[in-house]
């Protein structure tokens, strides 16, 4: 790096005990640099009492049949829809192919996992999933409001439309609404937001098909 | 035009502190005794303007943060009681939230401006680039100033925009959520958009005495686009000439803006804005503030897959694309000519340039399934429109700047000034 | 617990608010109602926000609340009991006898309880309910918007707000109202929760101007004009004297350059 230059410690032609300090000091100063920039950095990721305010558990033995529920979580709103037959029959016809994003985006499976309805809910009758649009984070309206095209969400931002598994059919929406981690902690509760020991005994596994009408 | 220079200091105190401290001769080189062309019309007062409303924006920002509560619970009542409580506070509110309109007026005037006359043409390059600079570091601020009064629009304006960040590939989750200090736009956003709204400012100021220094090196551009070769016949010295012409300039640009302050302070903003943040009820539509309108327009006329890239990526990118696109346009041009007065071609693309960005602005407001005319959506315009912004940098200025004949000019700046005060 | 909060009752309010929307056609253009508050020199109608103000408390506060006012707003300038004699409206008599009629819970007193008292000029205007789940459930769902800021949080504004409260009518054919639904053509989407909420002469006017609903909405969305932007005429006012002073200034300034670049040919 001193060849012609004349930089200090260039008195040659070939590096010396010299230029190897200089380069060493500096890398020192660089990665010193480095490290103290990263907590500055790190700060603005979520704190400790944000994160702990991951879970809620929610009775959902008060949603009737064919209505849902919204609740608050992590300060975004979660659909909890109790579905009726025809609900999870319709969205059990739906075939893979004609989905536009056709993974589950549960965080309870594998990243990858095929999109089935069996693998967007624990039990078929509660459909639990976040409920910002996959868009732009707008709130869709359900049931009650517009239910759009495929009977499920639709998102009055730029009309993206959801179907009774909260899968997207059409619109700007990349993706489907995703599934957070839960599972009934009783047979009336839900615990949404898991610790790993909780994930593990959760009863999620993948499914290869669309699953049994209930 | 960093000639020698004429400041004399006269008494004691002026020689002793020059001795050490020559900052009464940096103002009088720059700002008093500097050359400066003696064409330059009103176009050139929005500099000055600029310097004003950057100065308003501070003062009236400092003062609103004495009052502002910047809590979720709070922040929308607490601006409440600035406009209701606070002595005169109904004023520095008024005048914060309509001076950043104004500010991005005088910019964009400013910018166009620039396009017009060539201002961007070596050696004037980095010049243009830092101007760049302070226009995004300008939509930075004004975007998380925005959000601080915590109106439904401001939390939902700030959820699309952020979420934009989630488009890109494989970091969008993490940035976003980096961003936000949570799982949503919320307190943590919150908190932090306000200091970095504080912040950011004095760091435009920072950027602007660079932009100063580096019009004070190659000197003012003119509407001739001709360079000062005789000082004592192309130029002036800027004080008194030119701060009494910025002086009426920004009189009557205030003037202007008192009409808004003081007799439609709410015409600029957005009903929904006076409702608070929630973040279970979108609004029907959400609009950024008008000034980024054009930029939302490009943002969604991006509604097919580009090959790998989605739409939503691809919007992201245009959009991002377009402010970017101004950084390289010194290169891009490949006319000598400065001025748009002697290239009679080039400027009606220019003209209609100016028509496109208006446009788009139109088609950020609108939705893009409305019908424009008939079957033409505002999608269809403004994708056109879109094509039209990118097409005016990347085709159309290097190549007319091959083919065109341009006008003859004048043989210096006096010669100008003299021929048109003939004609 | 906070966060388990189940908002149920919030989502079929939404609903019905949205299922409104979904019905077809455009809410129609506001009427274009002359107001004595309108244009660069307009002053509020002192009496119409008096009787706006009885509108107001009789009719709308029964379910609307009006969060930002405070009972001494209702004396300071502009307001509907503004009085010269009283420049300290925490003074005004009338304000007083007003706030004293709410009661206000205060407290802990020294036992650690929390007690009623009178209302004080300082305190603000009751809210009809204790949240907007209690809200929403006394209203079939529907939440009742608070009215401070109501016409700078409607596009249209006062013109809006009058032509919502006189544009009830029936129906037309077409239209699928839900149960507690009115049909109002101004409201967007036509169909709206509040049922018509003036009803002629279901106020009695003190200074015995007939109380038409025209003329209650009138004065209702003047007094909340007011309320909504209590400084409007200091605005003014102040606007006027800044322009004169702006004018002259640039004259001043303008004869300065004519003088400075007389001799420049430029």
């Amino acid at each position: 790096m001193t060849e012609e230059n004349g930089a200090p410690g260039g008195h040659g032609e070939e590096p010396t005990r010299r230029d190897f300090i200089y380069i060493a000091a500096g890398g020192a100063a660089a990665v010193g640099g480095g490290l103290v920039a990263w907590p500055f950095i790190d700060q603005m990721n979520p704190a400790a009492d944000t994160l702990a305010l991951g879970s809620i558990r929610v009775d959902v033995s008060v949603i009737p049949q064919g209505s849902e529920i919204t609740v608050m979580w992590r300060g975004g709103p979660v659909f909890i829809r109790h579905r009726t037959e025809d609900e999870i029959a319709e969205a059990r016809a739906v075939e893979l192919r004609v989905l536009p994003d056709q993974d589950a985006r549960n965080d309870n499976l594998p990243a990858g996992a095929p999109g089935f309805d069996a693998n967007r809910v624990l039990r078929p009758e509660f459909l639990i999933v976040k409920g910002n649009c996959t868009h732009l984070g707008c709130v869709p309206l359900g049931l009650g409001a517009n239910t759009g095209d495929y009977d499920g969400w639709y998102c009055p931002c730029h009309g993206s439309h959801y179907d009774t598994s909260a899968r997207i059919r059409r619109g700007p929406a990349p993706e489907n609404l995703p599934v957070p981690d839960y599972y009934f902690e009783t047979d009336t509760t839900v615990k949404i937001g898991l610790s790993p020991e909780e994930a593990a005994e959760a009863g999620w596994e993948v499914a290869d098909s669309a699953g049994a009408v209930a | 035009m960093s000639g020698h220079s004429t400041y004399e200091p006269k008494t004691g105190v002026e020689k002793w502190l020059d001795s050490r401290l020559p900052i009464i001769r940096l103002g009088w080189d720059s700002f008093v005794d500097f050359p400066t062309p003696r064409n330059l019309n009103y176009w050139w007062t929005f500099g000055g303007i600029l310097a004003v409303f950057l100065v308003i924006q501070i003062v009236t920002g400092i003062v609103l943060a004495m009052h502002y509560v910047a809590h979720e619970d709070m922040a929308f009542d607490s601006v409440q009681r600035i406009v209701r409580d606070v002595p005169f506070g109904w004023l520095l509110q008024s005048m914060h939230a309509n001076g950043a309109s104004f500010f991005f007026v005088a910019v964009y005037l400013h910018m166009f401006r620039g396009l017009y006359y060539g201002s961007y043409k070596a050696p004037r390059e980095v010049l243009w680039i830092l101007g760049v600079v302070i226009y995004l570091l300008m939509m930075a601020t004004a975007f998380m100033g925005y959000v601080l009064p915590w109106g439904q629009m401001s939390y939902w304006g700030a959820m699309v925009i952020t979420n934009l960040i989630g488009a890109l590939p494989f970091v969008g989750d993490a940035i976003r959520e980096w961003l936000w200090g949570g799982f949503s736009v919320g307190q943590a956003t919150l908190n932090r958009f306000f200091s970095l709204h504080y912040l950011l400012p004095f760091v435009i100021a920072g950027v602007v005495g660079l932009h100063i220094w580096a019009l004070h090196v190659p000197g003012n551009g003119n509407p001739a686009g001709l360079e000062i070769k005789d000082p004592k016949k192309d130029a002036l010295p800027f004080h008194p000439y030119y701060t009494v012409k910025d002086g009426f300039a920004i009189i009557v640009y205030l003037m202007v803006f008192a009409v808004f302050v003081f007799y439609m302070p709410n015409v600029l903003g957005h009903a929904d804005n006076y409702i608070e943040a929630n973040p279970l009820s979108t609004p029907a539509h959400i609009v950024p503030e008008w000034y980024f309108l054009p930029f939302y327009a490009i943002l969604r006329a991006v509604t097919f897959d580009i090959g790998p890239i989605d739409a939503k990526l691809g919007g992201v990118l245009a959009m991002f694309g377009a402010i970017a696109i101004l950084f390289v346009l010194p290169w891009l041009d490949t006319s000598k000519v400065r001025s748009m007065r002697y290239r009679p071609l080039t400027r009606w693309f220019f003209i209609f340039f100016v028509i496109a960005a208006l446009g788009l602005g139109w088609c950020g407001a609108k939705n893009p399934d409305d019908p424009f005319v008939g079957a033409i959506k505002f999608v269809h315009l403004a994708q056109f429109l879109t094509a039209y912004y990118f097409a005016y940098f990347l085709v159309i200025l290097p190549v007319l700047g091959i083919i065109e004949k341009p006008k003859e000019r004048p043989a210096s700046i006096e010669a100008s000034v003299l021929g048109e005060a003939k004609s | 617990m906070m966060m388990t909060r189940i908002f149920a009752a919030a989502l079929a309010a939404a609903g019905l608010t949205a299922a409104a929307s979904a019905l077809e056609g455009d809410a129609h253009a506001p009427k274009d109602h002359e107001w004595h508050h309108e244009g660069p020199f307009g002053t509020f109608d002192r009496q119409a926000v008096q009787r706006g103000f009885q509108v107001f408390q009789e009719v709308c506060a029964s379910c609307h609340s009006m969060d930002l006012l405070r009972f001494r707003n209702l004396g300071q300038r502009g307001g509907p009991f503004e009085s010269e004699e009283y420049p300290n409206p925490n003074d005004n008599p009338v304000v007083m006898q007003i706030a004293a009629g709410y009661q206000i819970e205060d407290g802990p007193n020294d036992d650690g309880d929390m007690f009623m008292r009178d209302g004080l000029p300082s305190d603000a205007w009751p809210a009809p309910f204790d949240n907007e789940q209690q809200a929403r459930a006394s209203n079939g769902g529907a939440y009742p918007p608070d009215l401070t800021l109501i016409v700078k949080a409607r596009s249209g504004g006062a013109d809006y707000l009058y032509s919502l409260l006189t544009g009830y009518t029936d129906p037309p054919e077409d239209s699928h109202l839900a149960p507690g639904q009115y049909y109002n053509e101004y409201f967007e989407g036509g169909a709206i929760a509040m049922a018509p909420p003036l009803v002629e002469g279901i106020v009695t006017y003190d200074d015995g101007t007939e109380a038409t609903v025209e003329q209650m909405a009138e004065d209702v969305v003047t007094f909340l004009t007011w309320a909504g932007d209590p400084h409007m005429e200091a605005r003014k006012q102040m606007g006027v004297m800044v322009l004169i002073y702006l004018f002259i200034f640039a004259i001043l300034v303008y004869l300065a350059y004519r003088q400075v670049w007389k001799n420049v040919k430029h």
